[in-house]
């Protein structure tokens, strides 16, 4: 998995202040933590740049779920579809990277006011490119990679048709 | 010394390797123009190819000491050696000290021509029923791709440089990597690879000395099916770590990397499946060596395109895109070098036996169509995001797409698998194979009934692939009714249970996909929460050390329905400084319905921490089917090798 996850510079999630740019840092814990384990946690955090993206708590549907289980279905499929940007190749439902928190939260808070998956997806693709779905849409360009299924069938059956001998009627 | 006497040792198997092509090249050559009125091979070509067993012997030991020597090297912590300085710490366990050794990209190279050569001196002493030519060309081919490898090895990706001035320590391992896991899923998979190497270079051999036949195949059959074993095992561990290790509860991400485990898979099911029709039955003889040659293809795609940097992965731990260029040479020149000479010589293949539409072999062949037709798209859908890049677009192609196009394949396949053992050979009525299929489509209908009364309706792909796998588990063992069970052969229980173990696996994923529980809190302590059946209350939070590590625990107390006995999971949230990494350490607890998945996550700065509770119902069986996949692949080659053992003592003695 990657270290540092860089913040995309035009990412900005629906109605949520802008987030500063990452700084290496601590996320403000160690104050909260019972005094005994403090001095041990601090020591952890400090050497623990990885989830440190900005000093921000995570947004506020990151690892919230929505309160109806069918919209947070609606959501969570849709999440598994998009890409995290900022990582190696994992879906926005699957990563630790502040960025794919921070477009949970979008998917569940534009889910929750009553958009329709393709909307958000559509209007994801339209400001990141189509970088953004893992499924891809079907256009000039990925029509040869629809179709393939059938293609390669065509072609298996037109390999195979010489192995048989004709059916004894 | 001992970096110094590891690089002697590669060099020397190297030069072994060059000297084992040479003389076998030189061998077939005399062989083929000797007088054809003497019998036997000519007196120089007899000697000549004598002297290549020996060598590939020798070769092998080489590449071992090598390997050995790298690992002694990390064992030791010599922070004078690069490799060991990039990749190592002297705080770091044994085991990972070990493991380490093939957890990097010099290394792992270095334990895939390791497990080459050894194949090769296993092949040099064991095998004795081919024709002599056919071997000697084998052992040829077997060199030419093992030369390869120390090239790149020796002039890239050299794992025994020095490092001046030494390191007072080194950087160490991936955290994610440092799991009993990595000691062994990356050799079981190149253990696969390397056996469909093995096969291939079968398959090159019987090609250069046109002797495509029952007896070639019954000679690469035992090395594909071991190859397809740990395969099976390699891409089953591999799938179940990345479950327990990456934290999300996901199993298979359709990630280049697994794709690019999946596809030798894909390949080397369908060969093995061919190879049977040719050793038994001498049918599909050109189709057997042309999955010989995609089989290998994809294993060489398996090894090198990671590594080339130019697909992203979550789990590509070894990329350097300087070597690309090395790389996708490399793989042009193996993989084109076999298209061309599977090209060159198919036309001196002659057709072998045919059968009709409806029969064993026609079910074997629609088993190979589909299978190829999903390793198609697998490799094609991997591969796309580069065509659409030289096109100027980005393009993701990611899990929608692959069970979209796939899944259906799949689910074909499913029922010709069910299908297929229930047919007779080379012809059958079929009338009659409906009949004998009442059964299991029975059975197939009344789960799919069941599912949907109880749940009223799920997604179309897990419901058609529960009622699928239902059907296939019923008809994988029909052909065991009616029959004395301590008389049927070996390698048809083999067939049996691999069968079954596909039904199980897919009725693990189907209902992984169809019924998983979802809870995602922010937790107070003492809070409880529910996830599917069970309650979870967060006790507190503690901090842990370990060897290298230090972690924040959450301690759950966790219970079933709202009698059970309370039982403690402790999921980790794990920092390492060497290098600066945070891991998640979920923490499982497995029934025999299912796994609760929790993971610690983050806490939210107002004494509240994350967590992320899964319920997954029958999770389980996409792994235990796995097992019994490669269970059954061992009964199989099992029972091969005894029988063909007594075939051998039968001929010995006539």
């Amino acid at each position: 998995m990657s270290v540092s996850y860089i913040r995309h510079p035009g990412f900005n999630p629906g109605s949520k202040v802008p987030h500063e740019q990452p700084a290496v840092g601590v996320r403000p814990v160690g104050s909260r933590i019972k005094s005994g384990m403090t001095a041990v946690i601090v020591a952890l955090l400090l050497a623990t740049p990885a989830l440190a993206d900005s000093n921000l708590p995570p947004a506020r549907y990151a690892n919230t779920q929505l309160r109806d289980p069918a919209k947070e279905q609606q959501a969570r499929a849709l999440m598994a579809t998009l890409r995290c940007l900022v990582c190696q190749g994992q879906a926005i439902s699957d990563s630790d990277a502040e960025m794919a928190g921070d477009m949970r939260s979008l998917v569940r808070t534009r889910i929750a006011a009553g958009e329709s998956p393709k909307q958000i997806r559509d209007s994801l693709i339209a400001s990141y490119g189509e970088y953004v779905t893992y499924d891809p849409p079907f256009n000039a360009l990925t029509a040869p990679l629809w179709l393939l299924p059938l293609i390669l069938i065509g072609i298996g059956a037109w390999l195979a048709r010489g192995l048989f001998r004709r059916q004894r009627s | 010394m001992i970096a110094e006497a590891g690089l002697a040792a590669l060099w020397l198997a190297a030069a072994l390797a060059g000297l084992q092509l040479v003389l076998a090249a030189i061998g077939l050559r005399l062989d083929a123009t000797r007088p054809a009125t003497g019998d036997g091979p000519g007196v120089g070509a007899a000697e000549i190819m004598a002297a290549v067993r020996p060598v590939a012997i020798v070769q092998g030991l080489l590449a071992l000491l090598a390997m050995a020597l790298l690992i002694a090297l990390f064992v030791r912590s010599d922070m004078s050696v690069q490799l060991v300085v990039a990749n190592s710490h002297s705080d770091k366990p044994l085991l990972y000290k070990f493991s380490g050794a093939w957890g990097n990209h010099e290394g792992s190279m270095l334990l895939w021509v390791t497990i080459l050569g050894l194949a090769g001196t296993t092949i040099a002493i064991v095998e004795r029923r081919l024709p002599r030519a056919t071997l000697i060309a084998t052992l040829g081919a077997q060199a030419a791709i093992a030369l390869g490898f120390y090239a790149f090895l020796l002039f890239s990706s050299n794992p025994f440089a020095r490092l001046s001035p030494a390191a007072p320590d080194g950087q160490g391992l991936n955290p994610l990597l440092q799991d009993p896991g990595l000691a062994f899923h990356p050799p079981t998979l190149y253990i696969g690879y390397v056996g469909i190497s093995v096969a291939f270079s079968f398959a090159v051999g019987a090609l250069i000395t046109r002797d495509v036949g029952p007896a070639f195949a019954r000679a690469m059959r035992p090395w594909v099916l071991g190859a397809w074993i740990f395969l099976t095992l390699g891409i089953t561990a591999g799938s179940y770590w990345a479950y327990y290790e990456l934290g999300w509860g996901g199993w298979w991400f359709w990630d280049p990397v697994e794709n690019a485990s999946l596809m030798p898979w894909l390949a080397a099911t369908a060969l093995l499946h061919s190879v049977s029709v040719l050793a038994t039955r001498d049918g599909l003889r050109a189709w057997t060596v042309m999955l010989a040659v995609v089989a290998f293809s994809m294993s060489m795609v398996g090894t090198f395109l990671v590594r080339s940097g130019i697909l992203t992965s979550v789990h590509a731990f070894a990329v350097d895109p300087t070597r690309g260029s090395f790389i996708l040479a490399l793989l042009l020149l193996y993989i084109g070098g076999a298209l061309l000479l599977f090209g060159l010589r198919i036309g001196t293949v002659r057709q072998g036996s045919t059968f009709e539409l409806i029969s064993r072999e026609g079910a074997l062949v629609a088993n190979n169509l589909l299978l190829s037709v999903i390793l198609g798209i697998v490799l094609i859908g991997t591969l796309y995001p580069i065509v659409a890049a030289a096109f100027g677009v980005q393009l993701s192609v990611g899990p929608p797409f692959f069970d979209k196009a796939a899944g259906p394949v799949a689910l074909l396949l499913v029922a010709v698998m069910a299908v297929g053992p229930l047919l007779r050979w080379r012809r059958d009525d079929g009338q009659a194979a409906l009949e004998r299929m009442m059964l299991p489509i029975a059975v197939a209908a009344l789960a799919m009934a069941a599912v949907f009364i109880v749940t009223g309706g799920i997604a179309i792909l897990p419901f058609l692939g529960l009622g699928l796998a239902a059907g296939l588990a019923a008809a994988s063992v029909a052909p065991l009714w009616k029959r004395n069970l301590r008389r049927t052969p070996l390698f048809t229980w083999g067939m049996v249970i691999a069968h079954l173990g596909i039904a199980v696996s897919l009725a693990g994923m189907a209902s992984d996909s169809a019924f998983t529980k979802e809870t995602l809190v922010a937790a107070r302590v003492g809070e409880p929460h529910r996830v599917g059946p069970y309650t979870v209350r967060l006790d507190g939070i503690s901090p842990v050390i370990g060897a290298n590590w230090s972690a924040l625990q959450a301690r759950l107390s966790v219970r079933r329905g709202d009698d059970g006995a309370w039982f403690v999971l402790r999921p980790q949230s794990r920092f390492f400084s060497s290098p600066p990494t945070t891991t998640s350490e979920s923490a499982i607890a497995t029934r025999l319905d299912g796994q609760l998945y929790t993971v610690l996550g983050a806490p939210d700065g107002e004494g509240r921490w994350q967590l992320r509770l899964w319920w997954k119902p029958f999770v389980t069986f996409i792994w235990l089917g796995g097992a019994l996949i490669a269970l059954g692949g061992a009964l199989s080659l099992l029972g091969r090798v005894r029988r063909d053992r007594q075939a051998v003592l039968r001929e010995a003695y006539r």
